[in-house]
């Protein structure tokens, strides 16, 4: 098991390295010079080849990005933000808590509400909720996340005055938000447990469980849906993917000074090297939970379980046993 | 006929649905299921209809989409204006209809893009496995790596503005998926029994790609790709709304949408009716291609 | 012989159909057979014949819908059981909607107690009957705990005390499916299906999925935990040979109806319906000296689409204009021996049908 953990944490070192050298090629095909965007127009050609020279870019391509990952690996340099002179790195951690609560808050939502809607929505198959679970799950999976944020700051902050419209720093800041980005993410995974729960519904063991003469309600729990927990922690990671993406966009329409605004800033302001450090920053957090979802997934599922315990006393009863058949 | 008759039996004598010889091809069957599934027909419908207003634009606007009105700033829903009119006095509904030019047929460019190229590497990869799909894979692995809403800001934000710069920026963001499920498709065709069975009584590779893995494939892929449309069209707006890609005074959905914020408290309609343009075109695409997928997969309905 | 021992099950008239929006399967068609205190009715028939129908309309695991049983009886212990309660037909009808489901429930709660402690049922494949995320010791004590009022530390100890009547190591407790060959796995559902003493196991194809060495095995075992217990048994098979291994009675199921029913001696030795005969002709031989096998022409009627005559007119070697006429009943030629065929009726006379003791 700590063997599996290790490798995938080694793994872990190709992926964020291609997704570095991928970002260094975007800036290299960026077109346009970043000199022009940090110094006025009025600046004189000697300024801006001596800018050159200060940001490195007048190093040849390989020393550049030598110097990048050196800069990351040693000190966790990012870089220097062109808008505030700012490192990168800094700056992005002050935001970094903000995003990860919108997409953990808002996992924890969906997990709360998708899972028995479509556990729901499968056993009672055909059925008038049936129906209306999975038209809510299309219908939800069809609100541009934006525009839903925009539909609710019009409703409950302009309208009602519950909510405040922008964030604040509150509690109270952050539910918009989370709805907005969840509402995907929940339909994605309704439909998903649903289309699950019926398979395993249909299952033998399932049938030996109700031939055993078990309340339907633990069948369903116990026997159906602990067999479609397998998929479904699987489908977390791509979950949380969708989410740090709406956040993205949502952080924007609430001003939440989070990642994603400043991502989406810095894109608008042609601020690179805080995009940069955005893509790579967000790469990592994404990874490291794909990888903690990877381990979640072993847990789940014996069969891959049992394959990474290594106890000799197991294996010598299953050969005392394996005689007797 | 039948040993005894029952209520259940008399119900589809009347119907004169009781035809037990009527199977036909598998793809006719699911064309005849997709048609009878009210919801995905809807959609399809919706979908036909919204490629036709961006197809005739002229003839169905009211007005020119750029004129700016500004004796008429801000005017809510009214018979002269439906969706009422924006800051500078412009018809939302004119460009509404406009818009249907550019989201409908960018995201489905996005998708073709995707698939042809995502379709490919998936292919080969499926197919010479081996080292060739490792490294295909480990590739799609380091784009995996960052969130595609996010991939697609990064690239648009060092291509430019632009459509073709957008359709870039959307596909490449599309490709990962699509190359995972075009490569477990065809691996899942490829170490199926009926091609071992093929192989085995000397079915060419051609033909055995052109009777077995394109035909099993396709299916799959399609239904990602009438789903891929609609996540296309909601990235394209998202794009829109936040700056870049498609920006005003194009009559993107999300481009007037982004430009309607503004007035959100004093004019909600120049909020409310692009988002809601957008959120019937993706639920077309969605219910269409959840149709698609309950016909050509009736096991999973 | 058994006819004297006091019966466990009755089925009467059984009729189940499976029902969708294109068409009607009739799946078991008047099917009825009784099964006395530790008796063993072979169900032998091709493959979809309606056995497997007829087993879970016993334990009441039929899909509902599709599946509807459209009218019979099923008693165990003397005591009728059958679920069936319509739908009303109005929408608007809520009373008699709640009625419905009162029954339902009822019904529900009452099969409830049966399945698992009365009637057990083995499914054929065994790869697939036992859940994979859970420890195999535990798939045995849950029968153990939900029929018994038993702590879970008793449950478990009987479990592990199952586990080694079938010769299974009580150490194994606690693996997993996955971890277990497919012998094993059948053994550990025979404990499943023992854990409460069942009156009745129904056994549907146990041992299809199997090696033939592994066969023989599970077949011995079961024969002798059977006599050990005094279970009852239903033993749905396509094998012959199984049957004249562990079966006391045997009924013949030719698309959804019972052809042929009787005493082992009955079917082996005085089969008379046609589509029996046609079966022995079909198995090889070590005694007799034949160059070819006899199979029966021809296939099983769509079950969509059953003739109102004789479901086995096309493929018979002595049809004649009669077996057109109507759907022949099950006479009784000899005390316990019973068959399905025009000519039958005509030696056997009008009085037809299984009836009660």
């Amino acid at each position: 098991m700590i063997r599996y953990i290790f490798k995938r944490i080694l793994y872990l070192i190709p992926v964020m390295f291609g997704v570095i050298v991928l970002v260094f090629l975007m800036k290299m095909v960026m077109p346009g010079d970043p000199v022009m965007e940090l110094l006025p127009a009025s600046a004189t050609e000697e300024e801006r080849e001596e800018m050159r020279e200060e940001l490195g870019l007048n190093d040849p391509i390989y020393e550049q990005f030598g110097k990048y990952v050196w800069g990351i690996v040693t000190r966790g340099d990012l870089g220097t933000s062109y808008k505030t002179k700012q490192p990168v790195m800094d700056e992005l951690l002050q935001r970094f808590p903000k995003t990860l609560v919108i997409a953990l808050v808002s996992m924890a939502l969906n997990l709360i509400v998708a899972v028995p809607l479509g556990i729901l929505a499968a056993v009672k198959q055909y059925s008038w909720v049936d129906n209306v679970v999975v038209l809510l799950s299309i219908v939800g999976a069809s609100l541009p996340s934006f525009w839903l944020a925009l539909m609710m700051i019009m409703l409950f902050a302009v309208k009602l005055g519950w909510l405040p419209a922008m964030y604040d720093g509150t509690v109270s800041g952050y539910i918009m938000p989370v709805i907005a980005v969840s509402i995907g993410c929940i339909s994605a995974t309704v439909r998903g447990i649903r289309t699950n729960m019926l398979e395993t519904i249909r299952q033998d063991y399932v049938r030996t469980a109700r031939a055993k003469g078990q309340k339907e309600s633990i069948v369903i729990v116990k026997h159906a849906f602990r067999n479609t927990l397998v998929p479904v922690v699987a489908s977390i990671g791509s979950g949380l993917g969708m989410l740090l993406g709406g956040s993205l966009i949502v952080e924007t329409v609430f001003a939440v000074p989070g990642i994603g605004k400043y991502v989406t800033d810095a894109v608008s302001q042609r601020n690179f090297p805080a995009v940069q450090g955005g893509v790579i920053m967000l790469a990592l957090i994404y990874a490291i939970i794909n990888i903690v979802v990877d381990i979640c997934y072993t847990i789940v599922d014996p069969r891959l379980k049992t394959a990474f315990i290594t106890s000799k006393k197991r294996k010598r009863v299953k050969q005392g046993g394996e005689i007797n058949v | 006929m039948s040993k005894i008759t029952t209520p259940a039996m008399e119900k589809l004598y009347k119907k004169k649905k009781y035809n037990i010889e009527g199977v036909s091809s598998p793809g006719k069957e699911a064309l005849k299921r997709l048609m009878r599934d009210r919801t995905a027909v809807a959609g399809l419908i919706i979908i036909i209809a919204l490629l036709l207003v961006g197809l005739f634009a002229p003839l169905i606007a009211p007005y020119d989409y750029q004129v700016q009105d500004y004796s008429a700033v801000l005017q809510g829903p009214s018979s002269a204006h439906w969706f009422g009119t924006d800051g500078t006095g412009r018809d939302i509904f004119s460009r509404c209809v406009y818009g249907a030019r550019y989201s409908l047929p960018i995201g489905i460019m996005c998708v073709a893009v995707g698939l042809i190229i995502g379709g490919i590497l998936g292919v080969i990869a499926a197919y010479f496995g081996g080292k060739t799909d490792n490294v295909i894979m480990r590739f799609i692995d380091i784009i995996q790596a960052i969130p595609s809403t996010l991939l697609c800001i990064a690239l648009v934000a060092i291509l430019g503005n632009g459509v073709v710069q957008l359709i870039i920026a959307v596909a490449a963001g599309s490709i990962q998926g699509m190359t995972k499920s075009c490569r477990a498709a065809v691996l899942m065709v490829k170490n199926s029994e009926y091609v071992s069975s093929s192989k085995s009584i000397g079915v060419s590779n051609l033909m055995i790609m052109l009777r077995h893995l394109v035909p099993n494939a396709v299916g799959i892929i399609v239904i990602n790709a009438a789903n891929s449309v609609s996540e296309s069209i909601l990235t394209i707006s998202a794009l829109s709304y936040i700056g870049i890609g498609l920006t005003s005074p194009t009559p993107e959905w999300g481009a007037i949408l982004s430009e309607g914020k503004t007035y959100i408290s004093v004019a909600p309609h120049t909020v409310l009716f692009p988002g809601l343009v957008i959120a019937i075109t993706v639920l077309a695409f969605n219910l269409f291609g959840n149709g698609l997928r309950d016909a050509l997969d009736p096991r999973l309905k | 012989m058994a006819a004297e021992c006091k019966n466990i099950l009755e089925v009467r008239n059984l009729v189940v159909h499976y029902e969708t929006d294109e068409a009607v399967c009739e799946a078991v068609n008047d099917v009825s057979f009784d099964i006395g205190e530790g008796e063993i009715l072979g169900l032998v028939g091709e493959t979809g014949a309606g056995k497997t129908t007829i087993g879970l309309s016993i334990m009441g695991l039929l899909p509902k819908p599709p599946a509807h049983i459209v009218s019979g009886s099923i008693k165990l212990n003397g005591e009728e059981f059958i679920d069936e309660a319509d739908d009303p037909k109005s929408f608007f009808d809520i009373a008699g909607k709640l009625k419905i489901k009162k029954v339902k429930k009822n019904t529900e709660k009452m099969f409830r107690t049966i399945r698992g402690k009365k009637i057990t049922m083995m499914f054929q494949d065994p790869m697939t009957a036992l859940n994979p995320v859970h420890y195999v010791g535990d798939q045995i004590a849950e029968v153990i705990k939900i029929h018994e009022k038993v702590s879970a530390a008793e449950a478990q100890k009987r479990a592990c005390d199952m586990l080694e009547i079938v010769g299974i190591p009580a150490e194994r407790y606690k693996e997993y499916p996955h971890q277990f060959s497919g012998g094993m796995k059948q053994r550990i559902i025979i404990a499943i299906a023992l854990a409460c003493h069942p009156d009745l196991i129904i056994a549907d194809e146990p041992t299809t999925a199997l090696d033939v060495t592994i066969q023989a095995q599970v077949l011995k075992m079961m024969k002798e935990l059977q006599e050990k217990y005094k279970t009852s048994m239903i033993f749905i098979t396509h094998d012959f040979g199984v049957v004249a291994e562990i079966c006391s009675k045997c009924a013949v199921v030719y698309a959804g109806e019972i052809v042929e029913y009787g005493t082992l001696e009955h079917i082996f030795n005085q089969a008379q319906h046609p589509y029996t005969l046609g079966l022995f002709g079909s198995i090889p031989n070590l005694e007799d000296e034949t160059d070819r096998l006899k199979p029966i022409a021809g296939l099983m009627p769509n079950p969509m689409n059953l003739p109102p005559y004789c479901s086995f007119y096309e493929r018979c070697d002595r049809k004649c204009d009669e077996c057109k006429k109507k759907n022949p009943q099950l006479v009784e030629v000899e005390p316990g021996h019973f068959v399905r065929c025009v000519f039958a009726e005509c030696k056997g006379g009008e009085n037809s049908g299984i009836t009660g003791n």
